[in-house]
């Protein structure tokens, strides 16, 4: 293992792309044009009209912070090849801590070469148009241009991340974001607490050896819980597997959440899957699959139906960083872009998939700059900030089932649990960077700064909460493990709606060898 | 292997192998070592002994989910050892693009349930490349490695044993080590095969089987069954880690008298029918087992080429049945795994059974 590939990813900062070198400040950039017709009702909410009919492109960086908004023209309103205003654009405020979080030199990048690049192309097409010939292709039309000019490997500087509580749990200044009336906000701190609760006993419980495997979501509980909590009991789930929040935000319940992981006879899947495999049929939670990435088209035929039979909801899908490179990921945001779907595509960037760092998964800018090629509007989102989780996915469900289009979100986050209970991350990771997100950026406690400051928390509240969840759970695993492991019967059901002639035979084989050896079975399965 | 380089250049088709002899079996004089450290030695032998051998796959940068990469990237570099994008069929179609160039591609796919992403690029591209361009291009170079079967606590995806997929495919060999002097032998041998193989490794021996492994290079050969235990009563056939449990099987029967003659077959396809048919001429009976489900397994191909060459020639005639103890016709189940599974006591029946028609 080379210690060196895990050093070079420095404590605060994310693993940056691959290439900003040479070629990038050379780029041009070819930013989509705005097409005011739909910019506009979505702009009201959130940009001031002015800004907006003067189609302004506006960043904040620590440089403006100091200096005011600095603003430049776009200046290509008149093109109406693009379709519409990005996601990415609509919210783009950019809170100057996380430039600073994430990029090496925020200040030179977002004041030189975001505004070089805007002039350079506000210069050129007024002219353009009258000496360039304009080809009519399918998708828009197509300027044909003298210079030959490569599309660069990047854009320059990465999209930025949406955010809305700094690192104190403070709402940073001028921030847009969704209103949260405190029942649902201590609704999302009650269950991301709940959630670390269920991560601690049951991966102590794996390690007793009392049930086979597990998988925490230590780091990713306001991507879990505040997720959840913007969409609604309709909107279809087709998660991966690190997202038991979403589950326990629609009301599974911790004996549920035991049952499933003892495989016992109340498991709704009938003890056939591993532990953490949850699905529940009531809460519109598809089953967890283990193979990567498989969920993610399924997502794409459930909305087209929602979309069919004209519901008001949306299919909602989660994956990892490491889901992104199968092939089923791109598959899955084709179809939707072409088939104009309401799904929402929650990506998990937590970092690592195992031990492979990201910096080995893709050379993109993450996830996010993926939608637009392939014509999704998208948004990059702190997914440590329970706020703007909540906000963004708000949002994107909104645009998701009014216009019918997919959304893709890319929360960044990190995964500060081990893989799972079959893995050591300190063999290929260094332990102050798991520390580093473990502690400084825990997304529980920023949020939970947060209500307090509001003053709906308080200590005593607090330890009631852990203490009563603790209560709860150890009662639900000591339920779950009591209660028999689901009837032998149940080994051939299912497999079909019915039981056919081949499995009936080896059914009545298998009692006949039971009987002769009973003692090569376990007793806890009811034959 | 003056050629090797020189006749690289030349054609692109044609792989030229440093290889060590091939030996029956392997002399008994290495260290004891388990399963997934004599994976690892072969990997090592392979890319010490081919400048032009890569090995590569989901995390097996950092040795590896199941430890059978451990030191690889230290040793010969990240250019040569490396991770790959989590995608299994770019997995595949990499490893055939840089087998075709005339490399020893040696693919890892981190569980044989992950597979099937790949089996577009394993199917019609591995098994057909030589084939469809009349042999003027072929990947034999190609090796996918890939962990299979139960560990008991795998559920439905991570204890399958697909194999009986790729033994449907002409073009393709499909190799399954029982232990880890096999499992460095047969390995060594499939990556040096000019053809594209699939080598499954038990992983549920990954630890458990510990066995002296000799530390020098060597190749057991493909297409060979073994006859590991002789016997005159009843044949029985399996691969993998089954043959552990066909092996207790045996034990148990000789408390009854009965004496069996166990195959390993290794080789799956192209298959060592000779070996088989020879044992069966000569006990008059058969049982197969594999741990995937009975129906449409490789056991099914097994029981009907012998009941076609045995049933009643030379004057011999199967005396019995053939008897198929394998994985039910259900998916993989978690909590019914021992149910699932082809166990000693089922295969000591059916041994019984067969015997007693
Ligand atoms: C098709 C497939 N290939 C490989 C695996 C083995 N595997 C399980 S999880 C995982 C990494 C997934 O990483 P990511 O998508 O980033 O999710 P995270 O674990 O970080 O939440 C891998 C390679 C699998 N489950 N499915
Ligand atoms: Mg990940």
């Amino acid at each position: 293992m080379s210690i060196s590939l895990f050093m070079s990813i420095s404590l605060a900062t994310y693993p940056s792309i691959g290439h900003q070198t040479k070629a990038n400040k050379e780029r041009q950039s070819e930013k989509p044009p705005l097409d005011l017709s739909s910019f506009l009702p979505h702009l009201l909410d959130l940009f001031s009209l002015l800004h907006s009919t003067m189609g302004l492109w506006f960043v904040r960086s620590r440089l403006a912070h100091h200096l005011g908004q600095k603003m430049a023209s776009l200046g290509a309103l008149q093109r109406r090849s693009w379709p519409s205003v990005s996601f990415l654009q609509l919210w783009n405020p950019l809170p100057s801590e996380l430039v600073g979080g994430f990029s090496s030199n925020p200040i030179n990048r977002w004041s030189d070469q975001r505004f070089a690049s805007v002039k350079a192309e506000s210069a050129a097409p007024v002219d353009d148009r009258c000496r360039y010939q304009v080809m009519d292709f399918p998708g828009g039309k197509v300027m044909f241009i003298p210079e030959m000019r490569f599309l660069a490997e990047s854009p320059g500087e990465r999209i930025s991340c949406y955010r809305v509580l700094d690192d104190d749990g403070q709402t940073i200044s001028g921030s847009s974001f969704q209103e949260v009336s405190k029942e649902i906000a201590l609704k999302m701190y009650g269950d991301m607490v709940t959630l670390q609760v269920m991560d601690t006993i049951f991966y102590e419980a794996q390690r007793q050896g009392r049930i086979s495997f597990y998988v925490t979501s230590i780091g990713e509980e306001a991507i879990n819980v505040a997720s959840a909590a913007a969409l609604t009991i309709d909107d279809i789930v087709f998660p991966q597997y690190r997202e038991p929040g979403v589950l326990l935000w629609r009301g599974f319940t911790l004996q549920e959440f035991a049952n499933q992981c003892f495989g016992n006879k109340s498991d709704y899947g009938k003890g056939r899957q591993m532990p953490i495999h949850y699905g529940s049929n009531r809460l519109n939670y598809f089953t967890v699959s283990s193979p990567i990435a498989t969920q993610i088209p399924h997502a794409v035929g459930a909305a087209y139906s929602l979309k069919m039979d004209k519901k008001h909801a949306c299919a909602v899908t989660y994956f990892g960083d490491g889901g992104t490179s199968e092939g089923d990921f791109h598959a899955a945001l084709n179809f939707a872009a072409v088939m104009e779907v309401p799904v929402i595509f929650f990506c998990r960037n937590n970092g690592w998939a195992i031990s492979t760092p990201t910096t080995e998964q893709f050379r993109s800018d993450g996830a996010v700059i993926r939608g637009q090629a392939y014509g999704l509007r998208s948004i990059r989102v702190d997914g440590n900030d329970a706020l703007a989780v909540y906000s963004a996915v708000h949002e994107a469900r909104e645009m998701a089932i009014r216009e019918s289009r997919p959304i893709l979100v890319e929360a960044l986050t990190y995964r500060v649990g081990h893989h799972s209970t079959s893995d050591d991350s300190t063999k290929y990771r260094p332990v102050d960077e798991i520390e580093h997100w473990r502690t400084a950026r825990d997304p529980v406690s920023r949020y939970r700064k947060w209500i307090e400051r509001n003053g709906w928390w308080c200590d005593d509240a607090e330890s009631e909460l852990r203490s009563n969840v603790r209560k709860e759970l150890l009662h639900a695993i000591q339920a779950a493990e009591k209660m028999d492991k689901p009837p032998l019967a149940e080994l051939f059901t299912d497999v079909y709606d019915q039981v056919p002639s081949n499995l009936h035979e080896q059914e009545r084989l298998l009692r006949e060898t039971i009987k002769q050896h009973p003692g090569d079975y376990p007793p806890e399965v009811p034959v | 292997m003056a050629l090797r380089g020189l006749g690289r250049r030349i054609s692109i088709g044609k792989r030229c192998f440093s290889s060590a002899s091939e030996v029956e079996k392997p002399p008994r004089d290495g260290k004891p070592i388990n399963l997934f450290s004599a994976i690892n030695q072969a990997l090592h032998i392979a890319l010490e002994t081919d400048p032009r051998a890569y090995v590569f796959g989901e995390d097996v940068g950092f040795g590896g989910v199941f430890r059978c990469t451990t030191g690889l990237t230290d040793r010969f570099g990240r250019n040569r050892v490396f991770n790959t994008p989590l995608c299994e069929q770019g997995i595949a179609g990499f490893a055939i693009g840089l087998a075709a160039m005339g490399n020893r591609a040696i693919a890892e796919i981190q569980f044989a349930d992950y597979i099937y992403p790949a089996f577009d690029q394993i199917v019609n591209e591995a098994a057909k490349f030589r084939y469809r361009s009349g042999n003027q291009f072929n990947c034999g170079g190609l090796t996918i490695r890939s962990p299979y079967g139960a560990v008991g606590h795998g559920g439905h995806y991570h204890s399958q044993s697909p194999e009986a997929f790729f033994c449907h495919v002409p073009g393709l060999k499909v190799v399954i080590p029982r232990s880890p002097q096999q499992a460095k032998g047969l390995l060594l041998a499939c990556i040096r095969d000019p053809n594209p193989v699939v080598f499954f490794e038990p992983k549920w021996l990954y630890r458990l089987a510990v066995e002296e492994v000799p530390e020098h290079d060597y190749m057991l050969p493909l297409s060979q069954a073994e006859v590991t235990r002789q016997g005159s009563d009843i044949t029985l056939v399996g691969w993998g880690a089954q043959l552990s449990v066909l092996e207790h099987a045996c034990d148990e029967a000789a408390k009854d008298g009965i004496s069996c003659e166990l195959i390993d077959l290794r080789t799956l396809i192209p298959w060592d029918k000779e070996t088989v048919e020879a044992s069966v001429r000569k006990t008059g009976r058969l049982l197969v087992s594999h741990e995937a489900p009975v129906t449409g397994g490789f056991g099914a191909e097994i029981s009907a080429s012998i009941a076609e060459c045995c049933f009643l020639r030379h004057g011999l005639q199967l005396e019995a049945p053939v008897a198929r103890i394998c994985g039910l016709d259900t998916p993989f189940p978690l909590v019914y795994e021992p149910f699932y599974m082809p166990t000693k006591n089922k295969v000591l029946d059916a041994i019984k059974t067969t015997v007693n028609y």
